[in-house]
This record gives C-alpha cells, structure tokens and sequence, in this order.
C-alpha cells in the first residue's frame, strides 16, 4: 500500500512536469473538457435553480389548492370543444357549493379580469385582476408589505379596494408610498389598501402574485366583465397536503349536487391540483434535462477523443523517454499509471477551469434564478473529469506501457 | 563469482519473409570486477548481445544466468528489477531525459526503486560529484556539454550500485581527448570492484579493458586478454 502511494506520488510529479512542459498543447487538449464540464454543471446548477424558483412559485400560490374550474388544465383527455360545451361555473355555484363542503378550511371564488392599471402617468399593463373574496387570503401563504387585504364588509359590498402585487406596486409608486392612493383599473377608480411582499419567482409569469392584484368579486363582478362572461374558478384549500386527496372527493361530490347532475351524467367541471402543474413542469423539466445531458454527453465525448488524441501524440513524442525509462527499471504499470494520470490530471485542469467558469456564470444567472453552486457540483465535476481522463488515457497509456524498450531507445 | 554466464544464445528478427540471426550461438562467461571490451565490424551483433546482456531483451534461443538466476525465463516486471537494480546502462547517444536537469536523471532509477526522496538526493548527489559534476546539478542536458552529458549518464548507471556496467560505444559521440576522460572515467570506476562491459569500434578505446571478444557474423571469433593494456592516469573520482 504505502508502496502505490508512493509510486502515485512519484507518477504525481512526473505527470506534472511533463504537463508544465507542454502547457499551451495541455490547455488547447482540454478546451472539450472545459466546455463539457461547463455545460454540465451549468446545467445542473440551472436546473437545481429552476426547480427551487418553480417550487417556491408553486408554493406561493399554495400547495394544497384545489381548483374547480370548467376548463381542465393539464389533462388532455378530454377534447376541448366538450370542455367549452359545459356550463360556466357561476356565482350561485359557488355559493350553494361553499355551503354543502365541510373539510376545506377555505373556499374562495376567483374571476381573472386582464387589464392594465394606471396611477397618474404610470401605467403597468397585462396585469391579471383577480376578483375574489376576503377568504383568498387564507388560500395563501402571501404576506405584506404594507397594509392588508380586504376585509369580509368590504367584499361582500364590493367596495373599491384593491390589493396590489409587488412588482405593480413598484411600478406605480417607485418612492413606495402607494397605501391609500387611488389606482384606475378600467376606468374605475380603487383605492389600495394592500401591498404584498415579493415573491420573486419569474416562472408562474402572469400568476406570479407580484404581478397581480387583487379586488372584491362583487366589484369585477358589477364593474367589468361579470360572469356570464367565462363564468369563475372555485378556490378550494385542504386542511393539509395528507388530505387534498379527500377534499377533492368531497368536492366532486358537492359540485355535482351543486351542478344537478343525474348519476349517469358526466362531471362537467374539472377539479386541477397544483401537482397536475408540478407533474407538468417536472416532465417539461425531464425532457429539458434530457437533451441537455446528451448534448453535454457528447461534449464531454468528443472532449475525451480530444485528450486521446494528445495522449497518442505526445506517447509517440516520448517514446524515446518511455524507453529510457524502461531501460533504468521502470516497470509496465509505473508506465501505464504515469500516462493515465498526466491523462486524468489534464482533465482535471480542464474540470477545474469548467468549474471556475460555472461559478461566474452562476453569479450571472442569480440575477434571475435562486442558483447556488453546492458540494455536489464540484463532484460532479471530480468525478466526470477523472472518468473521461482514465477513459481516454487508458488506451495511449496501454501503448506506452507495452513498448519494447530495445525499439522504444532505438526510436527517432 | 560468476557474474554473467550465457549458453548457446541465439537471437533471430523476422523481418518479412527474412530471418536475419543477429547471434547465432554465443557462449559467455563473465566473472565479478572483469574490463571487458566488445568489438566487431558493423552488423556483427554487439548491440544485440549487449541489449540481452541488459536484460533489455530477450534471447529467441539459449539460456542466460546472471547472478545464477535464470533471466530467460523471467516475465516483464522481473526484468525491470533486474535491469533497475542490477544493471547500469550507459548508451552512445546519453539518453538523458532532455527537460529534466542532471540531478533528476540521475535520480530516477532510485525512484523506481523506491527510495525515499531524502536518500535518493543524497545518494545522487554524491555520485554526480564522484564523476565530476558537483557544480552541474541543476543543468538540463541541453546546458552540458557531450562529455558532461555522458558523465550524468554514467552517473545514473552508477547511482544504484549495480552488478555491471553496460557501455554501447560510450565514446562514439564524443572528441578523442573527452573520450579519453570517459575513459579514464571507467577506468576508475572498474579499479573500484565494478564489472564493465564496453562495446567499441576503436581498437585504442578497447585497450582499456582487459579482455576483449571480437565477434563477426553473429559468432564470437576470438576472446582474448589484453597484453599490452593501456591503464589512464588517475582521474580524481572517490569511491561510489
Ligand atoms: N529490431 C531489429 N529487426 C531486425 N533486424 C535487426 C534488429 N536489430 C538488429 N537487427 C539486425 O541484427 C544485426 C545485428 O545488429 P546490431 O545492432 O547488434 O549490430 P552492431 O554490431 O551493434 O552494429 P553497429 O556496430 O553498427 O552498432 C544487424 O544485421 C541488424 O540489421
Ligand atoms: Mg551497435
């Protein structure tokens, strides 16, 4: 043991200065390894930040949600002109329907309205307005920064308050002072009252809570479209995420009584759950994932065929050092663990180099990610580097160590 | 004590169609502390001899016993030992590792060794001064002239205190007066208890030894002791 250490010590130092004395042909070698590991831990930091953003937006909009809707969201199954054909979920619904369930701990109705909202000359437009009641609220994990939502008076008599998400709320009020000012949505002045924290999570795009606000029902109702237009959304929160599967057949079965449908009748209503959007997101993620990896793959391959390449030149170069070397006692696998390890320890140079770029890049990439680099990509990076080192250099090596010494001291 | 003993060695390269005998029935013996000297026209085998001698090669017939061990039937990492511990080669074109300075090469067969890193600079440090080079440690080969280039190559035979010296026409790259100093090198290093074995074309060179073998065709045609042996003054190495 202490032997192989010390013979791996010694190749160590040889390697190293074989390595030193051809450092541009070294460097140019690794250029595939460099962009290889880049790309690979790249991507990995990305997706680790990509999934971190999607469950931090998903958990935003609160992960026990259910949401009766007409439309199905994710589920394909059924064609879409049957899913237009059924009835707009209405207010009345709602009603009756919030009255017949008794596990959620919240039911709120919701009526998008897009529009843009104006204070003064500002203007921020494609915003979703989202008409709800003061239950939303406890839909949510949303919190403030300044002011509150809308109390239980203020919804039922439709009053004109509106909640405002952070990004809108920066937008129209750069200097923050935006409580009690009156904001024009469709023509209709509302004062705000609220302004919530930012959330930060760019994925959920229009549904991102920053880029929404928020009004009584009653008032997007009575004010703008009303909804025999696209009828609302039922809003649903389980007790806990153990009981979302229960919840959602207490749900089915109010809605269908709600809805008076006969026992043969299909449902004609969907009820989406926020996995059916994490389900879709990881499987977009998936394929995503999939491509990059091989392309990856193959950058690391043809990285791999690069450092063969230079192992093959440069055992050819030093056959007549490989000779001598055989002449005064070194033996086959001292000469074999020299090669592979210039081979690994080239690589590794290049991993490294990779690894240094992934750090820059990240620190780019955190402008509008939550990436970190962590200990898993630096062995990631170890590890990829010394597989594709000892790959590509097991076959050079093998060369050098099988030369006839007598031929290798005779080679010009 | 019989340090080398080769019996009917035969060597035979296939090229082509071709069978070309290098050495055709070659029978030696060669005693602890012997000089001895090889010659031949060109083509008559030396290298090839020498090569097996060294553990460098292998013969395609014979039996060869250094030390009373069989080398012929030794597999590649017992001829390693044997050339690392037991052999010293010194060849007419140095063979010096050309980015690595004098101390390095000479250091390397005790690497292979397995030496500690503290003995090896000691002990290599010691006999590149013997042979002259105390102040040329640190130069790379391309920094020394020939005749100092071959003394660190003779050097780095010497530096694992082997059974035998092997030299191929030590003095064929170098002027007269530098190769009378390798000589005389040699010279001092055999009145120390080595055994050499040289390989020359110049008849002045083989003088030095003792004993010289001349071959011809892949046979030995005499194998005589020098009468008239030409024995260099002094040169100022100390004991290896
Ligand atoms: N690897 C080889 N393949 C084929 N033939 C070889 C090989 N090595 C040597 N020979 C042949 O064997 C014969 C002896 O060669 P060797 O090198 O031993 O001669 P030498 O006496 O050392 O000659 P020189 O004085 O020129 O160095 C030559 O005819 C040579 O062509
Ligand atoms: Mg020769």
């Amino acid at each position: 043991m202490k032997n192989i250490l010390f013979e791996l010590k010694e190749s160590l130092i040889i390697s190293l200065k074989a390595i030193w004395s051809n450092k541009v042909r070294s460097i140019l070698a690794t250029l595939g390894i460099i962009i290889g590991v880049w790309a690979v831990t790249l991507m990995v930091t990305a997706n680790q930040g990509i999934d971190k953003s999607f469950q931090e937006g998903v958990a935003s909009m609160g992960s026990d949600n259910l949401y009766i809707d007409k439309w199905s969201w994710f589920n394909n199954d059924i064609p879409w002109w049957e899913l237009r054909n059924r009835r707009d979920i209405r207010m009345e619904d709602y009603e009756r329907f919030q009255e017949l369930v008794k596990l959620p701990i919240a039911v709120a109705p919701m009526k998008y309205t897009f529009s843009e909202i104006k204070f003064g000359s500002e203007i921020v437009e494609g915003i979703s307005i989202v008409g709800t009641t003061h239950e939303y609220i406890n839909t949510t994990t949303l919190n403030f920064d300044a002011g509150r939502f809308f109390n239980e008076l203020e919804s039922n008599g439709g009053r004109n308050v509106v909640i405002l998400g952070f990004t809108i709320a920066d937008k129209l009020f750069p200097n923050g002072n935006a409580l009690d000012n009156y904001v024009k949505i469709l023509g209709k002045k509302l004062k705000v009252i609220g302004v919530l924290s930012e959330q930060g999570s760019w994925v959920m795009g229009a549904f991102n809570p920053d880029n929404q606000a928020f009004l009584p029902i009653e008032f997007s109702l009575k004010n703008f479209a009303g909804d025999r237009f696209g009828g609302i959304t039922i809003l649903v929160r389980a007790p806990n995420s153990m009981m979302v599967d229960e919840v959602e057949q207490e749900s089915i079965g109010a809605m269908r009584k709600v809805r008076g449908l006969r026992y043969d009748e299909m449902d004609d209503f969907s009820i989406n759950r926020q996995d059916g959007l994490l389900s879709e997101i990881d499987s977009t993620m998936g394929v995503l994932g999939a491509v990059a990896f091989i392309l990856t793959g193959l950058g690391l391959f043809v990285g791999g065929i690069g450092i063969m390449n230079i192992m093959f030149v440069s055992v050819k170069e030093r056959t007549r050092e490989i000779g001598i070397r055989k002449a005064i006692g070194a033996k086959r696998r001292t000469i074999l663990g020299q090669f592979i390890l210039e081979s690994v320890i080239i690589c590794m140079l290049g991993g490294l180099i990779g690894f240094i770029l992934t750090a820059l890049s990240s620190l780019i990439m955190q402008q509008f990610l939550p990436v970190t680099v962590n200990m898993n990509i630096v062995i990631i990076t170890f590890i990829l580097s010394s597989l594709v080192g000892i790959t590509a250099g097991l076959a050079p090596a093998y060369s050098a160590a099988k030369m006839d010494p007598v031929d290798a001291l005779r080679y010009e | 004590m019989n340090i080398i003993n080769i019996e009917h060695i035969a060597k035979i390269y296939e090229v082509g169609l071709e069978e070309v005998h290098a050495l055709r029935d070659v029978s030696l013996r060669i005693n602890k502390n012997e000089y001895v000297a090889i010659m031949g026209p060109s083509g008559s085998g030396k290298s090839t001899l020498m090569n097996i001698l060294g553990c460098l090669d292998t013969p395609t017939h014979g039996i060869y016993q250094f030390k009373e061990k069989n080398v012929s039937i030794m597999n590649d990492n017992e001829l390693a030992t044997i050339r690392n511990k037991e052999i010293g080669f010194v060849f007419q074109t140095f063979n010096l590792l050309p980015r690595s300075n004098a101390l390095h090469n000479v250091e390397l067969p005790l690497i292979y060794a397995g030496k500690v890193k503290h003995d090896r600079i000691e002990r290599s440090q010691k006999v590149l001064e013997n042979v002259g080079l105390g102040d040329r440690m640190h130069h790379k080969p391309n920094e020394l002239s020939g005749g100092q280039r071959q003394r660190v190559a003779i050097a780095r035979a010497l530096v694992t205190d082997p059974a035998i010296i092997l030299a191929d026409e030590p003095t064929g790259n170098l002027d007269t007066k530098t190769g009378e100093d390798i000589m005389a090198l040699f010279n001092d290093i055999h009145e120390q208890g080595n055994t050499i074995i040289l390989v020359t074309h110049e008849e002045y060179i083989a003088k030095h030894a003792a004993r010289i073998i001349r071959l011809r065709d892949g046979l030995i045609e005499t194998d005589e002791i020098v009468k008239d042996r030409y024995i260099p003054k002094r040169n100022n190495l100390s004991k290896v």
